[in-house]
């Protein structure tokens, strides 16, 4: 089901760890959904110089943020927001469809953590995001990429799935 | 590298002396049980031993054995073939939370249609409660579903009892036992049930063989139409190499069912008691005693199913998991939420189900090499870290 590249990156995962003195921390997810990703990352002269993360989730979770951690440090914060979910997936020799939902959470969690960064404020474990009711779940829908409340039955009826009626 | 193969719930192997019976109905024994002559008459002398055989598993008549292509079929029989055939005296069907998709799926089916379905709730074992049931039967009930044993949680249901609630009421009882047969001791007449499915692939049986049992005078509208076989509930040309599979499995069963259980129950025992020792954080799901022989369904609190599911694989330890993750859809174990186990610990849902293959060195292997697996999973965790500093979940 996984190719080479995500099991190696499943069984061996770069950067896995906390930052303690972190210049900014991102969270994606939630473990209700299954899947959840805290990235640390240390940032000098607008590089960043360190990436340190923790996953909760699948095989595919746990690979996509190795990958991205891996792709990002070193590189600038732009260029850093400029990797895509789907960089990632390329990287990784592709993911299984179902899957792809993954991917994204990696690239949102990095992202959110530079975001935290630039935005200079005391740092919170869960970047700002638009107003939603604190225990709603969301999740994103693995063939439309829409988010959704967790107890929807979005995926049930999603267009995109295969063999949907 | 040694594959243990942990995950019987999902499919047993087929026995040798069950391959052994079936070549000669795939090689020179390959008559239509409907021809009238002498090919056809072996083939359906085959078939009527068979169905003697199943009969015999489960204390009915074999009259009252239709066979099937698989446990969903029987059960879509039963569902949408009973409500329908008895939709002028209601139109309300009763389940449980936790039945199989095959019988949540046909009861919605049927919502489509007009008819209503009322779900009864388990408690956190996944037991269903008679009261409950009965609670849930109105005027317009005309069917009742309960699941004998549950393959994701192992838990046993109390059949018996609430067959009597249902059958007090005069309404028809089905009861999906494809994990129990084979496994526990099942008289239908002493249960009181109308109608039960099972499959040959859950005790040593062929897959694409199964059957459905209603009890004389039980009404079904077949879905298939065709000709007379099956007495017309299920026509189609017999699958006789795997319906003679199916009735050698149902008679090994039957003679091994004692020394099976004795088997399995001391490998799942020694797995729950050395994995609840020696990791910490870790539930057993499903009754504690009321439960299949050989199931042993967990959850691993701070990390996930699938993958755990991947670093026992690349162990070579085969087993399942209910996870989101793990499921196509992407939806974490509906038996589990109907369990009211929190979401996110549903996620660290690994089912393990032993067989007759599995030896006490497959438990110790799994105890050797799953700990380890756990604490590497927990140390890239969140909340594992978070756990750790605050001491709160």
């Amino acid at each position: 089901m996984y190719s080479e590249k995500v099991m190696d990156h499943f069984r061996n995962p770069r950067n896995v760890g906390v930052l303690d003195d972190a210049d900014g921390i991102g969270e994606e997810g939630n473990p209700v959904c299954g899947d959840m990703m805290t990235f640390y990352i240390k940032v000098k002269d607008d590089r960043l110089q360190d990436i340190k993360f923790q996953t909760f989730g699948c095989g595919s979770a746990i690979a996509v943020s190795s990958m991205i951690s891996e792709m990002a440090i070193g590189k600038t914060l732009n260029e850093a927001m400029k990797i895509t979910n789907k960089d990632v997936a390329e990287e990784l020799g592709g993911l299984p469809k179902n899957k792809l939902h993954c991917s994204n959470l990696g690239a949102d969690a990095l992202h959110r953590a530079i975001e935290n960064y630039r935005k200079d404020i005391k740092i919170e474990p869960k970047a700002k995001r638009p107003e939603k009711p604190a225990d709603a779940a969301h999740c994103h829908c693995p063939y439309c990429g829409e988010e959704f409340d967790c107890k929807d039955t979005h995926v049930d009826m999603c267009v995109n799935r295969p063999g949907a009626e | 590298m040694k594959t243990i193969y942990l995950d019987h719930a999902a499919g047993t192997p087929v026995d040798e002396k069950v391959v052994g019976g079936m070549i000669p109905y795939l090689k020179g024994y390959f008559g239509n049980p409907q021809s009238i002559h002498v090919y056809g008459e072996e083939a359906k002398g085959a078939i009527d031993e068979a169905r003697e055989k199943v009969a015999d598993l489960i204390s009915a008549d074999p009259a009252e054995i239709y066979f099937t292509a698989s446990g969903t079929e029987s059960n879509n029989i039963a569902i949408k073939g009973i409500a329908h055939a008895a939709k002028k005296k209601g139109s309300h069907i009763v389940v449980s939370a936790i039945e199989h998709q095959s019988v949540l799926h046909s009861a919605k089916s049927l919502v489509k249609e007009g008819f209503s379905v009322t779900h009864v709730p388990v408690d956190k074992n996944g037991v269903v409660n008679p009261e409950d049931v009965k609670k849930a039967i109105t005027d317009e009930t005309i069917l009742v579903s309960i699941m004998h044993a549950n393959s994701e949680v192992g838990t046993i249901e109390p059949i018996g009892e609430i067959a009597k609630v249902v059958k007090d009421k005069g309404i028809i009882f089905h009861t999906d036992a494809v994990s129990a047969v084979g496994n526990i001791p099942i008289n239908v007449k002493e249960l009181g049930v109308d109608s039960l499915s099972l499959s040959g692939s859950q005790f040593y049986g062929p897959k694409g063989a199964a059957a459905l049992y209603l009890k004389k005078g039980t009404r079904v509208v077949p879905f298939i139409d065709g000709g007379i076989q099956e007495d017309g509930r299920r026509p189609g040309t017999e699958n006789v190499p795997g319906i003679v599979g199916l009735g050698l499995a149902a008679g090994l069963a039957v003679d091994e069912m004692a020394d099976r259980a004795k088997h399995l129950v001391g490998l799942r025992d020694a797995l729950v008691s050395g994995l609840t020792s020696s990791v910490d954080h870790i539930y057993l799901k499903g009754h504690p005693v009321d439960r299949l022989p050989g199931h042993a369904s967990f959850v691993v609190e701070f990390i996930e199913g699938e993958a755990m599911l991947l670093s026992l694989s690349m162990e070579g330890v085969c087993v399942a998991s209910g996870s989101a993750c793990t499921s196509k859809a992407l939806k974490a174990s509906h038996v589990l939420e109907a369990m009211k186990v929190d979401t996110a610990l549903a996620q660290g849902s690994i089912v393990f189900s032993f067989g007759m293959m599995n030896r006490m060195e497959d438990v110790d292997y799994v105890l050797e090499v799953f700990p380890p697996i756990i604490e590497r999973l927990r140390k890239m965790s969140p909340l594992y870290t978070k756990y750790l500093k605050e001491g709160k979940k």
